[in-house]
């Protein structure tokens, strides 16, 4: 298999405070990984990092062929990084049509762009009905949608989800869920962060257990169902 | 009062309030994206305003030139003093741009006392600046009209940017959530320079008639419509451009009616009046007139 994403030995510090001791991870080509871990265990910290928004303190961070650890965010992004933040973070005032057409800045192509829209339209219907509305005025579970596609018409070589079904109804939180299994299928490689631990190892190939800024256990699925005690340890649930 | 005098009241307060509008834009324009209150920006004004001077007096090029220069002058100062004063404390913090700025402001305004004068020096604008035009009976200065109709076209213009362009779109959402925008793909550079050329060139614009207003350039002169620009962006709402255009114009209307109806003696005091009614305004309503959608970068 292509490793996609190989992340060694990265520290990252919020001044001097140590919030990452060195994680380590792979991620190969069409892998669907899920990191859990307790709340403020460094998960975001350790996504908006591949993603440039946080310089790290040392260590790699290989992606495809060239190591991006320290590169600039618009840079990561160019070259196939696209991350849809914790908390949505779509740009309220703008139209979705707006909000999309930002996903894609500096890498337009109109015929393309076009089909990828026509594809979005068919993931999220929601997209089409409110093309022309603010973002602001989508509820919830739409921005959500909104902030996928937008990191979708990139056309991503990896997609990072930091908490997509943070704060979402249970009926969103399952079309989330059906959207993940279904990118999956389509052979897109996938960063995913998630709280709901055991829903997201089940569609998962792998999974990271991250304890206060260390990985306390990888393993495929099933591994990592068998150590859902003490899983249910650190995560409460 | 009659309906003569309303009329003149009305095209004079739009001139001014175009002005205004103008300053405050360009004002904004940066704070939008960078959440810095460029202090240097009266200085873009003040150099664009001694580039009308020189080329006034020691060249023979045609209006429309010197024009064009002075504005380009400005779009350029604007452009180089990001690069040089700002671009290397960015992302450091937000008080080491805010002194870089004031550092700025001061190195420009003392290059103006040292290398030309420190007294004032008359502009030589084109006659049609210092022309009137009669309706019936009320007197307009052609330098109003023209104001406004340089605003509006601005003003379409800057809209269709914002609102039609892939880098407007792109700016727009920049200042909404500058790291959510990078993360797209939306270079930070590239927003941040295009972002100083627009306050630039705007200041540019302001020159020519801020200047025709007193018929001198002096190198204070960026002063006055730098407190302006503040008042009247703070009034309209720092984080939204349709907020600073309305500020703009709110302010004016303000500045003109005290103008019109305080008393004689107290007629120095206007701008003590002014600050009265700002502070109470902002006291009712601390977000300006429109609260714009900036929102707080996020933590952890």
């Amino acid at each position: 298999m292509n490793e996609v994403l190989s992340v060694s030995d990265l520290i990252v510090k919020y001044g001097n405070v140590e919030a990452i001791h060195g994680i380590s991870l792979t991620i190969d080509q069409s892998e669907l990984i899920t990191i859990c871990g307790a709340n403020g265990a460094g998960k975001s910290t350790l996504l908006k990092t591949i993603a440039g928004l946080i310089r790290p303190a040392a260590g790699t961070i290989q992606f495809l062929d060239q190591d991006i650890a320290g590169k600039k965010p618009e840079d990561v992004h160019k070259l196939g990084v696209a991350l849809v933040p914790e908390a949505r973070e779509i740009f309220p005032s703008l139209t979705v049509a707006e909000n999309l057409r930002v996903g894609v800045f500096g890498q337009y192509h109109a015929k393309q762009y076009a089909e990828d829209l026509e594809d979005m339209f068919t993931l999220f219907p929601i997209l089409k009905t409110r093309y022309q509305q603010a973002g602001g005025l989508l509820s919830g579970g739409e921005q959500q949608m909104l902030a996928i596609a937008r990191g979708l018409v990139s056309r991503p070589q990896l997609l990072m989800l930091d908490e997509p079904t943070l704060g979402l109804s249970p009926t969103y939180v399952d079309q989330i869920f059906d959207l993940i299994t279904h990118l999956k299928q389509r052979k897109i490689t996938i960063l995913l962060v998630e709280q709901n631990a055991n829903r997201a190892i089940e569609i998962s190939d792998r999974a990271y257990l991250i304890k206060n800024g260390s990985v306390e256990f990888n393993g495929n699925a099933d591994e990592m169902q068998s150590k859902i005690d003490l899983e249910s340890i650190y995560l409460g649930g | 009062m009659n309906f003569n005098i309303i009329l003149e009241f009305s095209i004079n307060t739009l001139a001014l309030g175009s002005l205004y509008a103008l300053i405050s834009l360009g004002l904004v324009f940066v704070f939008g994206i960078m959440q810095l209150v460029n202090f240097a920006y009266g200085e873009y004004i003040m150099f664009s305003g001694y580039l009308l001077y020189f080329l006034g007096v020691f060249t023979n090029l045609p209006w429309f030139l010197v024009f064009a220069i002075s504005i380009l002058g400005g779009a350029i100062i604007g452009f180089l003093s990001e690069l040089v004063a700002f671009r290397p404390f960015r992302g450091r913090s937000l008080e080491a741009l805010f002194v870089s700025s004031f550092a700025v402001s001061l190195i420009l305004q003392n290059t103006a006392v040292l290398s030309v004068s420190p007294r004032s020096k008359a502009v030589d604008l084109p006659a049609i600046f210092n022309e009137a035009v009669q309706f019936g009976e009320i007197t307009i200065p052609i330098r109003n009209l023209l104001t406004i109709a340089v605003t509006i076209i601005l003003l379409v213009g800057l809209l269709v940017l914002m609102k039609k362009t892939p880098l407007g779109i792109a700016m727009r959402a920049a200042s909404e959530n500058f790291p959510a925008a990078r993360l797209m793909g939306v270079p930070a550079n590239l927003v941040i320079s295009i972002a100083f050329i627009i306050s630039g060139f705007l200041a540019g614009v302001v020159a020519i008639f801020w200047s025709a207003r007193s018929g001198a350039v002096e190198p204070m002169m960026g002063q006055g419509p730098l407190l302006v620009g503040f008042i009247a962006v703070v009034i309209g709402g720092m984080y939204s451009l349709t907020g600073s255009v309305l500020g703009g114009f709110a302010y004016a209307v303000l500045a003109n009616l005290l103008s019109m109806f305080l008393p004689n003696e107290l007629l120095s005091f206007r701008d003590a009046f002014m600050f009265v009614i700002v502070i109470t305004f902002l006291v009712i309503r601390p977000q300006g007139l429109i609260k714009g959608t900036y929102t707080e970068e996020r933590v952890g």
